[in-house]
C-alpha cells in the first residue's frame, strides 16, 4: 500500500551549544552567531517517515516547514536523506506566531496538500521546547495524536502501531488512520544524505531563492520540474488573516529578559589533597554531609 | 453548575495516586486563587476516582470534579481532551495548570487548540499582575504572569495570555513546592456523568501494552547530589559519580548536554527541561552551567563545582570551586570522606 506521508520540520538555531558569544553586551541574543540547524526530533520523524516508505513502496514523503524563505534549507536536506518533495510556507503576515497561530498555518496548509495518510513531526522544536504544535494540528484537523513517539511498529489495515515513550516506561498504541505522530529524540537517528540524491538535488531552490540566481541558472532550474520547491503564502492556504500571526496568536511576550543569577563569593580550591581534605572535614562538621 | 472565572487544576493520576506535580500546582494554585479572589478547583479524570478528594482537599481546593468511567483510565489523548473540552466551556475557569508531563504536554496544546486560548509550556514561575498592550494601550489586570526559560534557557520571557481563556499553563515537576493548607479542609464533591463529556467515538486510540515502572530514581528528593555534565566525559566516567555518590548516601543527576550524549539516562536530567532540586548539597562535575540547568539546581544550599576550565559558568553560582580533572578530584574526595567520617 503506497502511503502519503507528510513531515513536519523546522529550522532553528542551535541552542544546545550556546558559546559566550552567543549573548550580545546588552543582554540580547546573537543570532548570527547560532548555526540554523534541522531541528534534531525532526530528523527523527524524517527517519520514521523513510521507514515507512522503505515498507510502502510507492509512498510519498512531502516535508513541510513553515518560516523564513532560508528555511528551504530543511527541505533540501530532507530531500538528500530520502523525502520527495517540500513546501516552504513563508509570508510576513506568517511571522510573530506563537504555536497555536503556527499550528493553524500548518494545518492550513496540510489541508491545502490534501490526502494525506500519516503526518509525522518531532515531538519539539529546541527553540522553544513546547511540544505543543504537533497536537494543536492533530486537534484542528480533527485527527488523533500519538506524542512520545519512539518507533512505527506497524502500519496496516488503515491503523498504525506506535510505541510510546514515556517518563517511567513505554506504551504501545494502536491509532486508525489518518493520524499525527510526534517523535521522541529517543528514536532511531535519521539516515545520513544520500550521496546520489545530494548530486541530483543540490541545485533545488524555492522561488525566492531562484530569483536570487542569474539568468542561465534560473533556466537550467526551469528545464528540472524536480529542481523547482513549493513556496506556499498565507493567500495559497487560504488563511484567515485573524488566525495567523500576531493577531492569531492569544500569547503574547510581555518582557523578555536575559537571565542573571546573583553570583555568590566562590571559595576557591586547587586540585590538592590537604585542600580537599579540609573541605571534607568542614562539610563533615557542619553536617552537610556524613 | 457552579460559578465561573476560577482557577482549576487538572490532576493527573499514578497508580490511583494524584501526581505530586499535580498537588505541587494545587500548593501554588491556592496561592494564586487567593490573589485574585477566585475559588481553587480541581479536576480528575479517571476510572475508579472513590475518595480521591481525600488526597485533593488538603491543599485547599474548593471544589473536586469527579469524571470517572473505566475507559478514562490510563489516560488517552481524545477523551480527557473532550472532557475538559466540554466542561471548560460550561465553567468558563480564567486559568487552568497542569503538569509538564507526557500527559500534561500531550493534553494541553489539544484543549487549548479547541478552546483558542493561549498555553504556555514549562513555566518555571507564576505570578498576578497587570499589563498594557503596548500597541493598543489596553489595560488589562490581575493577569497570570507565566515565567518561562526560551531559547534553550538563554532567555527568561513573560507571556500574558490577555484576551483568551482560561489562560492555560504548564509546569514541570518540581518547580513548584507541595505544601498541605489544612489536613481537615473539605470542600465540594461535583460528580459529573462522563457521557455528558466524552463520547463513544473519542475513544479512537486503543492501549496495546503497557510497561510502566515505578520510578527508581529519585532525585528530587535526594538531599545530596552528585551531578554529571558533558565534561565528565564519557559514560565509562559517570562511574565515578556514581562511587561519590553511594559513598555520600547521594543520587546522581546531569546536565541535558550529558543526557544529549547519551552518558546517562533521562530521567536523571536536571535544569528546564528535566526536574527541579534543591538539595542541601550539589556537587557539579563538569558542569559548564547553561542557564537551562542552573535555572533547576540554582536553590541548592551548598554548591561544590569541579571543572578543569576556572572560568566556567556555573563557577559564579558555586560555593566551593575545584579547578581539576574530575578523574582526579572526585577519588580525593571519596578518599577524604572515607578517612574523615566515622
Amino acid at each position: 500500500m503506497s502511503l502519503n506521508i507528510i513531515v513536519l520540520a523546522k529550522q532553528v538555531p542551535d541552542t544546545r551549544n550556546v558559546g559566550k558569544d552567543a549573548m550580545k553586551a546588552d543582554g540580547t541574543i546573537n543570532r548570527a552567531a547560532l548555526p540554523a540547524i534541522f531541528n534534531p526530533e525532526d530528523l527523527n520523524a524524517l527517519e520514521q517517515a523513510l521507514r515507512l516508505k522503505d515498507a510502502n513502496p510507492g509512498s510519498t514523503i512531502t516535508v513541510l516547514t513553515m518560516g523564513l524563505p532560508k528555511a528551504a534549507e530543511v527541505i533540501r536536506e530532507a530531500i538528500y536523506r530520502g523525502a520527495d518533495n517540500g513546501i516552504v510556507l513563508t509570508d510576513r503576515p506568517l511571522g510573530g506566531a506563537d504555536t497555536l497561530a503556527t499550528s493553524y498555518s500548518l494545518a492550513q496548509a496540510i489541508r491545502k496538500i490534501g490526502n494525506y495518510d500519516i503526518i509525522l513531526g518531532g515531538r519539539q522544536a529546541i527553540d522553544g521546547d513546547t511540544a505543543q504544535v504537533g497536537p494543536q494540528i492533530a486537534e484542528k484537523l480533527g485527527l488523533p495524536q500519538v506524542t512520545y513517539a519512539e518507533e512505527i511498529l506497524d502500519l496496516a489495515d488503515g491503523k498504525v502501531t506506535v510505541r510510546r515513550r514515556l517518563e517511567h516506561g513505554v506504551e504501545t498504541v494502536k491509532a486508525p488512520l489518518p493520524c499525527v505522530v510526534t517523535v521522541n529524540g529517543s528514536a532511531a537517528e535519521c539516515r545520513p544524505r544520500n550521496a546520489r540524491r545530494l548530486m541530483k538535488y543540490k541545485y533545488a531552490v524555492s522561488p525566492s531563492e531562484k530569483a536570487a540566481l542569474d539568468a542561465a541558472r534560473q533556466a537550467f532550474v526551469d528545464e528540472r520540474p524536480y529542481l523547482q520547491l513549493s513556496e506556499w503564502g498565507a493567500a495559497f492556504i487560504e488563511a484567515d488573516p485573524e488566525q495567523i500571526g500576531f493577531p492569531g496568536s492569544p500569547t503574547k511576550v510581555k518582557t523578555v529578559e536575559n537571565v542573571v543569577f546573583t553570583a555568590k563569593d566562590a571559595r576557591r580550591l586547587d586540585n590538592d589533597d590537604a585542600q580537599i581534605e579540609e573541605l571534607i572535614k568542614e562539610l563533615i562538621t557542619n553536617h552537610t554531609i556524613g | 453548575m457552579a460559578d465561573n472565572n476560577n482557577l482549576i487544576v487538572y490532576c493527573e493520576l499514578e497508580d490511583g495516586r494524584v501526581a505530586d506535580v499535580s498537588l505541587e500546582l494545587l500548593t501554588k494554585g491556592r496561592a494564586l486563587a487567593k490573589r485574585l479572589g477566585v475559588k481553587l478547583e480541581a479536576v480528575v479524570i479517571g476510572s475508579n476516582l472513590d475518595g480521591v478528594e481525600d488526597q485533593i482537599f488538603p491543599y485547599g481546593a474548593d471544589v473536586v470534579y469527579k469524571v470517572a468511567d473505566k475507559r478514562l483510565s490510563p489516560y488517552t489523548s481524545n477523551p480527557h481532551a473532550a472532557v475538559l473540552i466540554n466542561l471548560f466551556k460550561e465553567i468558563k475557569p480564567q486559568v487552568c495548570l497542569m503538569g509538564a508531563t507526557c500527559i500534561g504536554r500531550d493534553l494541553g496544546p489539544r484543549v487549548s487548540s479547541a478552546l483558542h486560548s493561549g498555553l504556555t509550556a514549562d513555566c518555571t514561575s507564576l505570578e498576578i499582575g497587570d499589563h498594557t498592550d503596548a500597541k493598543t494601550k489596553k489595560e488589562y489586570h490581575d493577569l497570570l504572569y507565566q515565567i518561562r526559560p526560551a531559547f534553550g534557557g538563554n532567555i527568561v520571557a513573560t507571556i500574558v495570555n490577555p484576551e483568551c481563556r482560561p489562560q492555560m499553563a504548564t509546569v514541570r515537576e518540581g518547580v513548584m513546592k507541595k505544601e498541605i493548607a489544612d489536613a481537615a479542609h473539605r470542600g465540594e464533591v461535583i460528580n459529573l456523568d462522563p457521557s455528558k463529556y466524552v463520547s463513544d467515538e473519542d475513544f479512537i486510540v486503543e492501549i496495546i501494552d503497557r510497561q510502566i515502572a515505578k520510578s527508581k530514581v529519585n532525585i528530587k528528593g535526594a538531599p545530596i547530589i552528585v551531578a554529571g555534565g558533558y565534561g565528565v566525559g564519557s559514560k565509562e566516567n559517570f562511574q565515578l559519580l556514581y562511587d561519590l555518590a553511594a559513598t555520600l548516601g547521594a543520587e546522581v543527576g546531569a546536565s541535558r548536554a550529558a543526557v544529549d550524549a547519551g552518558f546517562i539516562e533521562h530521567e536523571r536530567q536536571i535544569g528546564q527541561t528535566g526536574v527541579t532540586v534543591r538539595p542541601k548539597l550539589y556537587i557539579a562535575c563538569g558542569i559548564s552551567g547553561q542557564i537551562q540547568h542552573i535555572a533547576g539546581m540554582q536553590e541548592s544550599s551548598i554548591i561544590i563545582s569541579i571543572n578543569n576550565d576556572p572560568n566556567a559558568p556555573i563557577n559564579a553560582i558555586a560555593d566551593y570551586v575545584i579547578t581539576g580533572d574530575i578523574e582526579s578530584v572526585v577519588p580525593k574526595l571519596i578518599k577524604y570522606y572515607k578517612k574523615n567520617s566515622k
